[in-house]
């Protein structure tokens, strides 16, 4: 096809539940693209000889190579064409912020829209999944080292299927029941199917890759006692699990969660379907939650679907500012939540059983930008309001997980905890120990999380060579 | 895995589980808990460690059937493996040689301070013990905790064995007495540890309580546990569970305990109308 025709070709959009049917349940906002639409989208692609959209990927996915495979209906070959260098593209196609990376980088959004990648990728791997017969890779001769993975979310993910694949020993440790870190804990049902997370790490047990759930590295076993079992390398990928709170009066009383909380409950812990799973949640009438990234979407969209009346967000600065990915703000925006901007907590109130019943706020307005770039929150004196709330979800980030660096003498981190590992290789202060996500970074992404991966599994390999 | 090769009823609504859990057991330290779950779509329920046999691989918990998870749990029998043990979680207690020490236990409270006493008794303590129940029939562990302690008080509520009172009462006496205690640690229901904390405090006894909040994932990840200690929230399952008893603040644990009474309601009664009861 000419290129002036494949110009002439609108962006595909995926088919997606209607605001009003998904309120009412946890299954998968948009649909999936049918095999026609997912060509036709493909077919957008220019193929160009110098793809710039390759820079904006982390795990520098062969975009054009698998956009073209596609588009000639070899959609098993693009799955994988895609696994080369992604070993979570039904996870990455979902939940990445392409529109700040490949699709950003794509040649046709300096003039038109970005061909949809992400959608394409997502397309790609489930249609690999549902067809039933993932093949797997080819897998290289026993190296004879062995790797112990600490954590089991993105960027363990990745270290794991890259190595094993290289012939490594590889057994990734798990100290939750079920392996995914924040894919399984964190990211909700109707974002990301857990199926599909089930189905990526089968994929590297079937691969070779032994994982061991419920095993707290740190307590049960240390770093150096994984060392004197033989393993010959380390990668901690144990993520930014703890939540930090607003330090405000009132922020214990009952009905207010972090973040955290409310999403395991409801993702790993199943309890949207209370009392047939058997962890409860609070399903509240006037919820609010505090912060404006993904994991304060994730929540009130869930609060929603558990039967809010008034389903709020309440943050700091403007709609602008918020880190939140825009698509999942225009899907938060289509289900009727509202949106509280330059509004502040400064306490809670509650009655006399200890549950929160209000929320004292203050207005704010937007200074010079601070070391983030974004513009600086300033308080408006005496504009104290009161919000009525029975339910509160503290969604202002995470802080590094403290089980294994606090069990890890040599260990080197950062003022904050977070371990101290060379960007380019994952490497720590401890041979042998390399690292890598959200416990290096901070709360980030999980494409992020999986770059990390791949670079600390280049890293390992090559440290492994040399023992 | 996860298999239970003891169960025994140690009184109305209280067993004892014995698991085989040798990893753990191998590493966990008094004070310290594990997580279980008993299927699929139950939930992770924290348990105190009731003794430890390195040797066996054998981890004990005695536990009360409350709510659905733990009636359920109660009717499992030897032979029976769970769905998942994790652990140990949580700081081990602070052992060192004290001196005169003083192990005061209610309740269910008695089975994770027995480790505990033991502990302190090897570290060259002396170990005075206080345990107490609402009746006879369901004080727990006499004999182990006799074995491990110079002195032994045993009291009931209603008066059907021991001392007719609660524990505090001869605690509160060996002070009045001039009793020179160095050290002193509380388990129990939250209105008894508030109560001998406060007995303690005017003499400035040095108090550890271990606290037992709503868990998830014990490793520092939900928060639920929070708990005000000194003006500062502390997370019970990776700073505690043992905490200044002094610092405490009883009143808010208390109110975050009954955070999900009805629900829990709702939970036990579906399932015993399930299982005909």
């Amino acid at each position: 096809m000419e290129t002036k025709d494949r110009l002439k070709i609108p962006r595909q959009k995926m088919p997606e539940q209607t605001p009003e049917q998904r309120i009412h349940n946890f299954r998968e906002v948009p649909l999936g693209y049918t095999p026609e639409l997912a060509q036709k989208e493909a077919t957008r692609c220019l193929q160009c000889k110098k793809p710039t959209c390759i820079d904006g990927c982390p795990v520098e996915v062969d975009i054009p190579g698998f956009l073209k495979l596609i588009e000639q209906g070899e959609f098993v070959a693009a799955a994988k064409k895609l696994k080369e260098t992604n070993s979570l593209p039904a996870v990455c196609g979902r939940v990445c912020p392409q529109e700040e990376q490949c699709e950003k980088t794509c040649i046709l959004s300096k003039k038109f829209t970005p061909c949809a990648i992400g959608n394409l990728e997502r397309f790609a791997a489930d249609y690999e999944r549902e067809k039933g017969d993932v093949e797997i890779p080819e897998i290289l001769k026993s190296t004879g080292k062995k790797v112990a993975v600490v954590g089991s979310g993105p960027a363990g993910l990745t270290v794991a299927g890259d190595l094993i694949k290289m012939g490594h020993e590889v057994t990734v440790f798990e100290l939750l029941h079920k392996a995914g870190g924040v894919l399984v804990y964190g990211i909700p049902e109707f974002r990301l199917p857990k199926v599909i997370v089930e189905a990526e790490v089968d994929y590297l047990v079937k691969m070779g890759v032994k994982v061991k759930t419920s095993w707290p590295v740190g307590t049960i076993q240390t770093v150096d006692e994984l060392f004197q079992e033989g393993y010959h390398a380390v990668f901690l990928g144990t993520g930014a699990g703890l939540p930090n709170f607003m330090g405000i009066p009132g922020e214990n009383l009952n009905g207010i969660y972090s973040a955290n909380e409310y999403l395991t409950r409801s993702n790993l812990m199943k309890a949207y379907s209370f009392p047939e799973a058997d962890t409860p949640i609070s399903s509240g009438k006037n919820v609010a939650v505090l912060g404006g990234g993904n994991t304060a979407m994730d929540s009130v969209r869930t609060a929603l679907r558990l039967g809010a009346e008034n389903a709020m967000i309440v943050y700091r600065r403007s709609s602008a500012e918020m880190p939140a990915r825009e698509g999942e703000i225009h899907h938060a925006q289509e289900e009727g939540i509202q949106f509280h901007f330059l509004t502040t907590p400064i306490r809670f109130l509650g009655n006399s059983d200890g549950w929160v019943t209000e929320m004292e706020c203050l207005k704010m307005k937007l200074g010079e930008p601070d070391k983030s770039g974004r513009r600086r929150p300033i308080p408006i004196e005496g504009s104290n309001f009161k919000m009525k709330v029975d339910t509160v979800m503290v969604a202002i980030g995470n802080s590094s997980h403290p089980l294994v660096p606090q069990t890890t003498p040599g260990l080197e981190l950062n003022k904050w905890g977070n371990i101290i590992a060379d960007p380019e290789t994952g490497q720590t202060s401890r041979k042998g120990v390399f690292a890598g996500g959200d416990i290096v970074t901070g709360g980030a992404t999980v494409i992020l999380a999986a770059g990390a991966g791949k670079k600390a599994a280049r890293a390992i390999h090559a440290y492994l060579k040399t023992l | 895995m996860n298999r239970i090769v003891k169960k025994e009823k140690l009184a109305p609504q209280i067993n004892l589980i014995k698991l085989e859990v040798p990893e753990i057991t191998r590493k966990a330290q008094p004070g310290q808990f594990v997580i279980l779950r008993i299927h699929e779509d139950g939930e992770r329920i924290p348990m105190s460690i009731a003794d430890l046999e390195p040797e066996t691989g054998l981890l004990t918990i005695i536990f009360q059937e409350v709510g659905k998870s733990t009636v359920q749990l109660g009717k499992f029998k030897a032979g029976d493996g769970l769905c998942d043990v994790v652990g140990p979680l949580g700081k081990p207690t602070h052992i060192e040689q004290f001196g005169k020490c003083v192990c005061v236990g209610g309740g269910i409270g008695i089975a994770p301070i027995h480790p505990i006493a033991k502990a302190l008794k090897k570290a060259g303590n002396e170990v005075i013990s206080i345990i107490g129940a609402r009746t006879k029939e369901l004080l727990i562990m006499e004999e182990e905790m006799k074995k491990t302690s110079d002195e032994f008080v045993v009291c009931t509520d209603d008066g059907s064995y021991g001392f007719n009172g609660f524990v505090t009462q001869p605690l509160s006496q060996m002070l009045k007495d001039g009793k020179q205690l160095n050290f002193c640690m509380v388990i129990g229901p939250v209105p008894m540890m508030k109560a001998a904390c406060m007995v303690t405090q005017p003499y400035e006894i040095k108090t550890m309580v271990s606290l037992n909040p709503i868990m998830i994932d014990g490793t520092g990840m939900c928060g639920v546990c929070r708990v005000t200690v000194g003006g500062k929230t502390k997370f019970a399952c990776v700073d505690g569970p043992d905490f200044d008893g002094h610092q405490v603040d009883f009143d808010e644990l208390s109110r975050r305990l009954s955070m999900y009474v009805k629900q829990e309601k709702i939970s036990l009664e579906k399932y015993l109308s399930l299982t005909g009861k």
